[in-house]
């Protein structure tokens, strides 16, 4: 499986080589075009030749994760976040930094704080990565500054239904626009596979610039916080409930045609769809949307669970019904939605 | 040497790996004895689960007892709510700060894995590490239905980290559970070494319960057993940038205890024998009763003159404990070395 393979996969935003390789070899075979951009997106392509306008999809390669900015006189290595991790799930961590490499992040024993210390959470500048060695001569034959560290997540079953891994956001739109890019829709179709996202969104803005799409999609594994018993406006996206459209976020207002349309496309075609509630987060839209003059874009995402954080956990059937439902806006695409500037 | 390190280590893997919160210490049986089985002249259990391992010496008039605990601290289901979710609180000294994202197994029926969560918003936002997130308002997720989980699951059920055990530079390992299953590995060490040595006493190795819960295991093997001599192997902290004392290093060997709580006799042979022989020790002192199996030993029945060693260990009570697989060994032979050592008579000896 796709899923499993990019997940388990190291990407850490600024080193998505190893997923874009394996994007590379999953489509290959089915024909479609590829190339690298200059800044490392994977542009995939179908019926380049046409003149019609461009649709553009979009998913994420890059991951949270660690780097390491100091070796310590004893060895250890202090890291700071690539992207957004609460430092709160960091503490008692197995972390890998390369291949054979592998490291703890442990935290001072209950039994040696003070009350006070009890009470408050560890800090990052408090965390450090411990790789077994005794000094800082001895790391530093195996580490760099500037190295990554990620979390060693295996891809499994949970429960009924589901699945738990690493890196949900957005491996699963990656798996996704995979599984769409095997097909031909018979219009000009660019699958772009993007860079740093989490350090800004900064892959899809010269993504978009260069295939200047009449319209975009973004797939995207977002936050589900479906926990309580009540407040479910808190939510934002509920699992299991089919996959959801966005509406507004901190990086985009969704252009309420477009998400009407969404809605339309789910019911005819019988496929569950829920909104994102909320407006907190953002993503590649931010930037596609304002590609030189204006990209109608939509963003459909698979909600997940304790997205950046060392696991996460998503339904199987929202990522099916998300294949399904991007299959049918794209089949049922109205050029009219396209061409209406 | 090599492979008995090796030994150690995958019998170590193999303990660490199986989850046995205290009062389920039966889960580890099979795996002790396995450890055991080809070193041993016998091995018995009795009602509360201790598992012990009985090698004879030649003139068996004296008997002496080595205790490591075999339990670890976990959490345990208190409900489960209509969302699915499970809410859980701890079974003995858990840090609340270390589980959130952890994947976990929740020992019901059946074996089921699971995800830590905390309730929104506080999971969401950051208060710059002012206050911590409480165990009551954290989740474990299993991906299932309230109704699905109520076949499986029963208030009650156990849940332990799930952790694969992680190889580290200068053979340190860490990994759950560490505390005390790496002493019960020092104790195979220990009957290992015997099979090459000559030795007067009988030696009972006890995989002890309930330590963690309030040392209470310990108590009852040691009234059974009455020993002339016992001696505990937990772990001890070791030293990180973070916490310098008292100095205990690992891969620096295993650190000898003293103070009230171990008989001074003990304490001075062990020092003396890991010098003649040229392993690598540390003293412990330790002003109190200290809390381990040592602890309740001491004054069981009669009193009983008692020891103990322990293996450096970072990260106590963590998911992530490392300790340096040396330590472990040097202190298996460190035991067997002293009962060798030790003369018929045991009076003269433990007189002070």
């Amino acid at each position: 499986m796709l899923l499993k393979e990019l997940t388990e996969l190291n990407g850490v935003a600024g080193m998505e080589k190893p997923i874009r390789e394996a994007l590379i070899q999953a489509l290959e075979p089915s024909g479609c075009a590829w190339r690298i951009d200059k800044i490392g997106n994977l542009i995939t392509s179908r019926n380049t030749l046409s003149t019609a306008p461009r649709v553009m999809l979009s998913a994420h390669m890059d991951e949270v994760g660690l780097m390491i900015t100091e070796i310590d006189a004893d060895g250890t290595l202090k890291f700071r976040t690539v992207g957004v991790i609460n430092p709160r799930l960091l503490v008692s961590k197995a972390v890998r930094l390369h291949e054979t490499l592998n490291g703890v992040i442990g935290s001072k024993a209950i039994h040696l704080q003070k009350p006070a210390e009890r009470k408050k959470d560890f800090t990052l500048e408090q965390l450090y990565i411990d790789i077994g060695a005794n000094s800082k001569e001895e790391a530093a034959k195996q580490v760099k500054v500037g190295d990554y560290a990620y979390f060693a997540t295996a891809f499994e079953p949970l429960g009924t239904g589901h699945y738990k891994a690493k890196a949900l956001d957005d491996r699963v739109g990656c798996a996704i626009l995979a599984e769409i890019m095997k097909k031909d829709y018979g219009f000009p179709l660019y699958g772009v596979f993007t860079v740093q996202e989490e350090i800004g969104l900064r892959g899809a803005q010269v993504a978009a610039y260069q295939v200047d799409p009449a319209f975009a999609v973004v797939l995207e594994g977002t936050a589900a916080a479906d926990l309580l018993e009540d407040e479910e406006s808190a939510w934002s996206t509920e699992v299991g409930q089919g996959p959801a459209c966005s509406i507004i976020d901190s990086t985009t207002l969704y252009q309420p045609e477009l998400v009407q349309y969404v809605k339309k496309i789910a019911e005819k075609n019988d496929i569950p769809l829920q909104f994102r509630r909320g407006s907190a987060g953002g993503n590649d839209a931010g930037k596609i949307h304002l590609n030189k003059s204006g990209v109608p874009t939509i963003t459909l995402s698979v909600p997940c669970r304790y997205i950046h954080s060392p696991v996460s956990v998503m339904a199987e059937q929202d990522y099916r019904d998300c294949i399904r439902l991007t299959e049918a806006i794209l089949r049922e695409l109205p050029y009219a939605v396209m061409n209406r500037t | 040497m090599k492979a008995q390190a090796d030994r150690a280590k995958e019998f170590l893997r193999s303990l660490s790996e199986i989850s046995a919160v205290s009062g389920y210490e039966y889960r580890l049986i099979e795996q002790i004895e396995a450890g055991f089985r080809l070193i041993a002249d016998e091995i018995t259990q009795d009602s509360f689960h201790h598992v012990y391992a009985r090698k004879k010496g030649s003139k068996g008039t004296s008997k002496i007892m080595l205790a490591a605990h075999s339990d670890e601290i976990g959490l345990m289901i208190t409900d489960v709510d209509q969302r699915g979710f499970l809410h859980f609180t701890q079974i003995a000294g858990v840090d609340a700060k270390t589980l959130l994202g952890q994947e976990v197994t929740v020992h019901g029926e059946q074996d089921v894995p699971g995800v830590i969560a905390s309730v929104p918003p506080r999971a969401l936002t950051s208060d710059n590490g002012q206050s911590i997130i409480k165990m009551e308002d954290m989740r474990i997720d299993v991906g299932m239905p309230q109704a699905q989980i109520r076949e499986v699951i029963d208030v009650g059920a156990t849940v332990t980290i799930r952790r694969k055990m992680t190889e580290l530079l200068n053979n340190r390992v860490a990994g759950k559970a560490f505390d005390d299953r790496a002493g019960i590995v020092a104790m195979a060490v220990c009957f290992e070494e015997l099979e090459k040595m000559h030795h007067l006493h009988d030696v009972m190795a006890v995989a002890t319960v309930q330590e963690e819960v309030g040392i209470r295991g310990a108590g009852i093997s040691a009234y059974r057993l009455a020993p002339d001599l016992a001696i505990a192997i937990d772990v001890t902290h070791a030293s990180t940038s973070d916490h310098k004392n008292p100095s205990i290093e690992l891969g620096k060997g295993p650190a000898v205890a003293i103070g009230p709580n171990i008989h001074p006799a003990i304490a001075k042979k062990l020092g003396e024998i890991a010098q003649e022989n040229r392993l690598s020790y540390q003293f412990d002192p330790n002003p109190g009763a200290t809390g381990t199996d040592a602890r309740v030993i001491q004054i069981t029945q009669a009193g009983i003159p008692t020891g103990l060693l322990s293996i450096p260990l970072r990260y106590m009570h963590t998911s992530v404990e490392m300790l340096e697989m040396k330590d472990v060994v040097n202190t298996g032979k460190l035991l067997a070395y002293f009962i060798a050592s030790l003369p018929e008579d045991l009076e003269d000896f433990l007189c002070y």
